[in-house]
């Protein structure tokens, strides 16, 4: 066993309303700067759609992750060492710009400079990327709202294994918001697919951070990533990604896409995993992914893992914020958070809370009582459409995971419900696979937390802070202990 | 003038090139990539990156055959000068053909065909594309001119043996001198690339990620007190 702490995230899409605050406050962050205009290291899809990049989860077209060859063994999907260094002159698997989309701006000085007229002056849009006027034909939420449409959400991948007739009746009772952002994998397939070492997972912490130095621009960690979360920043042809924060996360700050959440559906935390149970667990059968990459954390609060987590250089406050952190509770106690997209094997550290209003919605229209547990049990039984859609998303096609999870969460409002009217006893909890005292802490947890239960940081040590400054700069001097006054 | 073109431009653009590695490397890690443009356009990097690339390989591996062996040590091994000379002339002449034209497929890409290049193109690429291209013809066409139309012509009794002779410090300056004028171009025009070579996007080139073969696939960083 080998402990290592990893920085992890839980988002609620219950809660999402689709408002972009993340990605606009991530944008103005790190990607507001020439060279990177395409690129959203958070962005906020509507599920059914195409997504950004368009059709970002078609792994028969871009090749993304990892699979399992005949003898059982985890190779990148795109093809080995060679094949990447055979096509390093011209990636096959790369999107384009057309894939993204292309920027624009506008011309704002004909507003201003525009001579008195009859008609008011038009600022026409620009591309951001030749200069000259273009139309404007897609966007990175182009499809936002348009969960129905049959022109873009019917062409989103995961609808593929769906019946026609499953469509329709989806199309009309179905929608909700995707925040996503870089995962953060245990395993990540970036990390293995650059030909210069130039990503690399920080142990301390588990973020995955582009050596900017070391990138010589073969850009296959582009490719490679089937979440389409590495850029190419066109200027300098160096690969760009969502760094978690980590300036924030070292001071103990949330991520700026957490801070800003409006919905406060985001959750931060770490999690303690053994380094040694990764591999197996990335080439796990399908049919056991979710089960075998649970398997890899550790229970911050047993005592084996307490004493080889110290003997791992875990600091004791690391420890207790491991013990206290809302992603454990959500992803692993109470098991209600699953990985996006797990049959893509990189263990992705953002985990999902799936969103059971559709499923309200749809008891309603059954005509049952949407606060009823057992009418709200019914209708994730009956409802194979959105079961079979949000199973293809987080349980790569296990129906039953993600029931029992809708079906927990029912039983919170259920239990809630009749705990602060009193009208009647409360339903049943163990038939949602949990006691009375389990669900009311997942109610506090996903209702009424606050920021500190939200987001458990422990801030790096300082310590370490000439370590840190001396990996960010490269500069073996920085790497002197800091003279204390 | 050409024992300052044979002689001392050699020297000179030799100088710049290893002086000027050092201080890119030292000064410009972050400026040290192959600047990638195939975000910008796919399909006709798709045909022509890998017809540059490819063929650029067998061009230089040719040319360290052709400038570094003398034909004495070819002759010892066995090997007639007629078939040495014809397989030369095969293998050499398609390389560069391959070579050429993806060259000229990349360089129409980046300046006719689209204006996403236009904010992204530096001075050293034109530069570049510029010596490349007239390094190549040249090269080309002194192989088609004189030994396909033309009666032959071994440059392995005066190219080479003023080629080595550069790097012996005794530059044969009239071995070059006693060539035609194609070859001439050629060798300076190749010396004026190796001096630009540290200034561009050519230092690529030494990052051939040959490492990438034997890594473990996960890098792992940890900064531990």
């Amino acid at each position: 066993m080998r402990v290592r702490a990893q920085m992890a995230m839980v988002m609620n899409l219950d809660k999402c309303i689709g408002c972009s605050t993340c990605s606009v406050t991530c944008k103005q962050t790190w990607t507001n700067r020439d060279g990177v205009e395409y690129a959203w290291f958070n962005n906020v899809e509507t599920k059914p759609g195409i997504g950004y990049p368009q059709r970002w989860e078609d792994q028969g077209r871009w090749k993304g992750g990892w699979t399992v060859d005949g003898s059982g063994r985890l190779r990148l999907r795109a093809g080995g060492r060679l094949r990447k260094l055979a096509t390093i002159f011209a990636n096959p698997d790369l999107p384009s710009l057309d894939d993204y989309y292309e920027p624009a701006t506008y011309d704002f000085d004909t507003l201003l400079t525009a001579p008195a007229a009859d008609r008011m002056p038009v600022a026409r849009p620009l591309s951001a990327i030749t200069g000259r006027p273009m139309a404007i034909e897609w966007g990175p939420n182009w499809d936002d709202d348009l969960g129905g449409s049959a022109l873009y959400a019917a062409t989103d991948p995961n609808l593929a294994g769906l019946t026609d007739q499953v469509q329709r009746s989806f199309e009309t009772t179905f929608m909700f918001h995707l925040p996503r952002l870089c995962e953060h994998c245990l395993n990540p397939a970036c990390v293995a697919a650059c030909p210069s070492g130039a990503l690399y997972k920080r142990e301390r912490d588990g973020i995955v951070l582009v050596n900017q130095d070391k990138c010589r621009g073969w850009r296959m960690c582009v490719s490679a990533c089937p979440y389409k979360k590495v850029y190419i920043n066109r200027v300098t042809a160096k690969a760009e990604k969502c760094t978690f924060c980590f300036p924030r996360i070292e001071a103990g700050l949330p991520t700026v896409c957490a801070e800003t959440c409006v919905g406060r559906l985001r959750y931060l935390g770490l999690v303690l995993y053994d380094l040694d149970r990764v591999e197996a667990a990335a080439a796990a059968p399908e049919a056991e992914l979710v089960d075998a990459q649970r398997q890899v954390f550790l229970d911050p609060s047993d005592p084996a893992v307490i004493a080889q987590a110290a003997a791992d250089g875990i600091p004791p406050d690391w420890l207790a914020a491991a013990q206290a952190s809302p992603v454990y509770a959500l992803a692993l106690r109470h098991r209600v958070a699953l990985p996006l997209h797990p049959e893509y094997r990189t263990l992705p550290m953002v985990w999902y809370i799936p969103p059971l209003s559709p499923v309200l919605d749809a008891t309603t229209a059954l005509g049952g009582d949407n606060t009823s547990a057992d009418d709200v049990f019914h209708a994730v039984t009956e409802l194979r459409i959105p079961l079979g859609y949000l199973a293809s998303l987080f349980t790569a096609g296990d129906t039953g995971l993600v029931a029992g999870v809708l079906m927990k969460l029912a039983a919170v409002r259920a239990h809630m419900r009749a705990v602060t009217t009193g009208a009647g006893a409360p339903d049943d909890p163990a038939a949602a696979g949990a006691t009375g005292p389990e669900l009311e802490a997942l109610y506090r947890l996903l209702a009424v937390a606050k920021m500190r239960d939200r987001y458990v940081v422990p801030p790096a040590h300082k310590e370490e802070a000439a370590e840190l400054a001396a990996w960010a700069s490269g500069c073996p001097l920085d790497r002197a202990p800091l003279a204390v006054a | 003038m050409s024992v300052v073109l044979f002689g001392v431009w050699p020297y000179i653009a030799l100088a710049v090139c290893v002086v000027g590695h050092v201080w890119r490397w030292r000064s410009d890690q972050f400026g040290w990539t192959s600047r990638t443009s195939e975000l910008m356009e796919k399909r006709w990097l798709a045909l022509g990156s890998p017809l540059f690339h490819f063929g650029a390989l067998f061009v230089i591996l040719g040319h360290a055959v052709g400038l570094l062996v003398p034909a004495s040590a070819t002759a010892a091994l066995g090997i007639p000068e007629t078939v040495y000379h014809t397989l030369a002339l095969v293998i050499g002449l398609i390389a560069g053909i391959v070579f050429f034209a993806g060259a000229v497929i990349l360089g129409l890409r980046r300046y006719v065909t689209k204006a996403r290049f236009r904010l992204i193109t530096r001075p050293a690429d034109a530069a570049m594309y510029a010596i490349l291209l007239v390094v190549a013809l040249a090269g080309l066409s002194a192989t088609v001119g004189l030994n396909i139309v033309g009666d032959g012509y071994d440059y392995r009794e005066t190219v080479s043996v003023w080629f080595r002779s550069i790097f012996t410090l005794q530059p044969d300056v009239d071995a070059l001198a006693a060539a035609p004028w194609i070859f001439q171009v050629h060798a300076v025009g190749a010396f004026a690339l190796i001096a630009i070579w540290p200034f561009t996007r050519l230092v690529h080139v030494w990052s051939i990620p040959l490492g990438y073969l034997v890594r473990p696939p996960i890098v792992y960083h940890a900064p531990r007190p």
